[in-house]
C-alpha cells in the first residue's frame, strides 16, 4: 500500500480497513461479496477487535474469504461454519467470532447447524449473503431462489409445487429464544449499504456484550449467474427479492434494544 | 499421591481418562453402546470448568471439534459406528488441515442401523477409509478397560505430536464392561494463553493465521499431499504398537485385536494345554499396522489364523504383511456374536490339518 503524509490542515476521511488484506479479490465484476467484506472489515476496525477476531469462511464463492480478511480464519465444510464457530467460541470465549455464509451453505446443507447455533444463543455473529442462487457451482437453484426464477437446475423456473418455497431465514431464526439480533438488509444501493453497516456493527456489539446469537442477512446480487449486468442485477434484486424478503429487523431482544438505545 | 485401582465401566473410564489427559472440550451425540462416554463428560467436564456440549448431530459434533481444535484446544468427540460414518467428511477436513483431534468409536454391529452388540465391522473405516482423500488416522484399539484408559491418554499425545486425527476404537463389550483399573494423574489443562503458534487466537502482533483444507492448484495440493504422506510415513516408522503372547516357540500364530485379541489369549493357553504351540500377536495400533513383525513371524510359523468380529477385514492387512510366506486362515463372527475359545480352537485344528496335508489354501 502506498502511504501519503496528510498535511496538517487536512483531515483523514477515508482509509483502507486494517481488517482487510491487500489481496486482489477473485469475485466477478459487480459481485456484492466485495462490498460486504469491506463493511465487515470497517466494523471490526471501528470496534477495535481485529486482533481478537476469528472468522469462519464457508464453501461457496466466499470460500477464499480468509485471504481477504486480515484476521485469523478457518475454512469450514459446506454448511458447517456455525458448528465450527460454536466449538471455537466455546473454548475461546474472549474472542470475537463470525461466520460468513452463502444461502446454499447456510439455508440448505447447513440449515440444522445454523438453527441450533441460534437456538443455543451461541455468542457469535453470522453474515448471511443471500444472492438467491448457488454462485460457486455455476448458478443452480438455491433454497432462496425465487418462485419462477430460472437457474441451471430449474430451467423452466422454480416450481414451488415440486421444489418448495424460498427459505426466509431471518424470519425463521427470529422465533428462536437464543437469537438476540436478527435482521435483513440489502447492499443494492448506497442507503442500503449504510444501513447494512449499521446492522453489522450492532450484531458484533451484541456479541461483545454477550447478548446471544446475531445474524445479518444481506440481499445481494450475482450478475454472472443471473445473466445480467451489475446495474441491472441491482434493479432486479430490488424489484423481485425485496418484496419476498422484506428488509428490517426480525428479532431485537431486550438486551439488544437496550444496547440500541444506549448508542 | 498413591493411585489405586477402582472399578470402572469402560465408557466412563474412556471419558475420565480424557479428562486426566487434559481434554478441554467434548462435543457429542448419544448413541448406544457409547452413550455413557457422553453422560460421564456431561457431569465431569462442568465440574472441572471445561466445555461439554451435546450437539444436534454427529455432523455438528465433528465440526465443533474441528472449530475447537483450530483454536488450539485439546478436544474430542465420541460415537459408535453410524455416528462415525456421519463424521467422515469432517474427519477428512481435520486431517487435511492438520489440527489435532481425538475421535472414539465404540463399535456396534452393522451395516446400517445393525444392532448395539459388540462388533469390529468398522476396521476398514478406521484404517482405510476414514473419509474422502488420501490419509490415515492413527487407529488405537483397546482390549481391556485399563488399556482403554492408557490409550486415551496416548491418543491425545499422538494427536498433538503429529497434528493429526487419532481414532480410538473399541467395541461395545469393552465400553460396557466393568473392570478394576487405575486412572492416570489429572493433568492440568493448557491455559488459553499457551495455545500453539498456528492456532486461531487472534492476529495480535503477527500475521493472520489461516486453517484450510482448500488448495486450488493441482501442484499445490500435490505438495500438501506429499507433506501429509511424509508425516504418515514418520508415524508408521515410530508409532507401531502391538502385544505378543507366547510367540517365541510358536508353530501357529493367532492375530486378533480388541475383545477378540483378549479372548485369543485364552485360546493360546488352551491350545498349548492340548499340545499345540500357538502364539498371538494383538495389534494395538491398527494403523500403523504391525506388518513388519507379522512378516517376521510368518517366516517362522506353519500358519496364521486371524480372528475378528467381522467378515474378514484385518486379515487383508495380515495377508499383505505375510505375502504368501505361510498359509493365512480367517475365522470371524458378525452381527454382535463374540467368537469364544470353543469356536476358535477347532479353527486352529483345521489350519493345522490343512497345513499338514498341504491343502491349506488362503481361505
Ligand atoms: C458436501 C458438499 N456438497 C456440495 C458441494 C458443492 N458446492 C460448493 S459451493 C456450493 C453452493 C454454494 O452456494 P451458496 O452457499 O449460495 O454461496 P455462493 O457461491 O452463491 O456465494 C455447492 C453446492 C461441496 N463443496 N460440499
Amino acid at each position: 500500500m502506498t502511504t501519503i503524509e496528510i498535511p496538517a490542515d487536512m483531515e483523514l476521511v477515508y482509509e483502507y480497513p486494517k481488517s482487510l488484506t491487500e489481496a486482489y479479490m477473485h469475485y466477478c465484476p459487480g459481485c456484492t461479496h466485495g462490498v460486504i467484506h469491506r463493511l465487515v472489515a470497517e466494523v471490526l476496525d471501528e470496534l477495535d477487535v481485529r486482533e481478537k477476531t476469528i472468522g469462519i469462511a464457508p464453501v461457496g464463492c466466499s470460500v477464499l474469504a480468509y485471504y481477504y480478511f486480515d484476521v485469523d480464519m478457518a475454512e469450514a465444510a459446506h454448511g458447517r461454519a456455525p458448528a465450527m464457530a460454536t466449538g471455537l467460541k466455546r473454548v475461546s470465549p474472549d474472542k470475537v467470532v463470525f461466520t460468513y455464509q452463502g444461502d446454499g451453505d447456510l439455508a440448505s446443507i447447513g440449515i440444522a447447524e445454523i438453527i441450533y447455533a441460534a437456538n443455543r444463543g451461541e455468542m457469535f455473529t453470522t453474515i448471511f449473503v443471500n444472492n438467491a442462487i448457488y454462485g460457486m457451482t455455476g448458478g443452480q437453484m438455491a433454497p432462496t431462489t425465487l418462485p419462477g426464477q430460472k437457474t441451471t437446475s430449474s430451467p423452466t423456473g422454480r416450481d414451488v409445487e415440486t421444489a418448495g418455497w424460498p427459505m426466509k431465514v431471518a424470519e425463521l431464526l427470529a422465533v428462536l429464544p437464543g437469537s438476540a439480533y436478527i435482521t435483513r438488509q440489502a447492499v443494492l444501493d448506497v442507503p442500503g449499504i449504510r444501513r447494512t453497516k449499521k446492522a453489522l456493527k450492532l450484531a458484533f456489539q451484541a456479541q461483545l456484550e454477550g447478548l446471544g446469537f446475531s445474524m445479518v442477512e444481506i440481499l445481494s446480487t450475482c450478475s454472472t449467474n443471473w445473466h445480467m449486468g451489475p446495474a441491472e442485477a441491482l434493479e432486479w434484486a430490488k424489484e423481485h427479492m425485496v418484496p419476498y424478503y422484506p428488509l428490517g429487523d426480525t428479532k431485537v431482544s431486550d438486551g439488544v434494544r437496550a444496547l440500541m438505545e444506549s448508542k | 499421591m498413591i493411585m489405586t485401582k477402582e472399578l470402572w465401566e469402560g465408557n466412563a473410564a474412556i471419558a475420565e481418562a480424557a479428562i486426566c489427559a487434559g481434554v478441554e472440550a467434548f462435543f457429542g451425540y448419544p448413541i448406544t453402546p457409547q452413550t455413557e462416554v457422553l453422560e460421564h463428560f456431561s457431569k465431569r467436564l462442568p465440574e472441572e470448568g471445561r466445555v461439554f456440549l451435546q450437539a444436534e448431530s454427529e455432523v455438528a459434533s465433528i465440526n465443533m471439534v474441528y472449530g475447537a481444535a483450530c483454536a488450539g484446544a485439546r478436544v474430542m468427540t465420541s460415537s459408535s459406528s453410524p455416528g462415525v460414518s456421519l463424521m467422515q467428511e469432517g474427519i477428512s477436513y481435520i486431517a487435511c488441515s492438520e489440527v489435532p483431534a481425538v475421535v472414539t468409536n465404540i463399535m456396534r454391529g452393522g451395516p446400517g442401523l445393525g444392532n448395539v452388540q459388540p462388533a469390529q465391522g468398522d476396521y476398514f473405516q478406521a484404517v482405510k477409509s476414514a473419509g474422502h482423500g488420501d490419509y490415515h488416522m492413527i487407529a488405537l484399539a483397546a482390549s481391556s478397560v485399563q488399556e482403554a484408559i492408557d490409550l486415551m491418554v496416548l491418543a491425545f499425545d499422538l494427536a498433538d505430536k503429529y497434528r493429526t486425527v487419532v481414532i480410538f476404537i473399541a467395541d461395545g463389550a469393552i465400553g460396557q464392561m466393568m473392570e478394576p483399573a487405575e486412572m492416570p494423574p489429572l493433568r492440568p489443562v493448557r491455559p488459553p494463553e499457551e495455545r500453539v503458534a498456528w492456532a486461531l487466537t487472534g492476529a495480535k502482533g503477527r500475521e493472520h493465521n489461516i486453517i484450510t483444507s482448500l488448495y486450488l492448484g493441482a501442484e499445490n495440493l500435490e505438495q500438501v499431499n506429499l507433506r501429509l504422506q511424509a508425516k504418515l510415513k514418520k508415524i508408521a516408522a515410530n508409532e507401531v504398537r502391538w502385544q505378543e503372547y507366547s510367540t517365541e516357540d510358536a508353530d501357529f500364530l493367532l492375530v486378533a485385536f480388541g475383545t477378540v485379541g483378549r479372548i485369543c489369549q485364552t485360546v493360546v493357553r488352551e491350545a498349548r494345554a492340548q499340545g499345540m504351540k500357538v502364539g498371538l500377536v494383538r495389534p494395538i495400533t491398527l494403523w500403523p499396522f504391525p506388518s513388519a513383525r507379522i512378516a517376521e513371524l510368518a517366516g517362522r510359523v506353519k500358519g496364521i489364523l486371524t480372528v475378528e468380529m467381522n467378515a474378514g477385514q484385518m486379515v487383508e492387512d495380515v495377508r499383505l504383511a505375510v505375502e504368501g510366506a505361510c498359509p493365512v486362515r480367517f475365522y470371524g463372527r458378525m452381527g454382535g456374536v463374540i467368537p469364544l475359545p470353543d469356536d476358535i480352537l477347532p479353527e486352529l485344528d483345521k489350519l493345522d490339518a490343512g497345513v499338514a496335508s498341504g491343502r491349506e489354501v488362503q481361505s
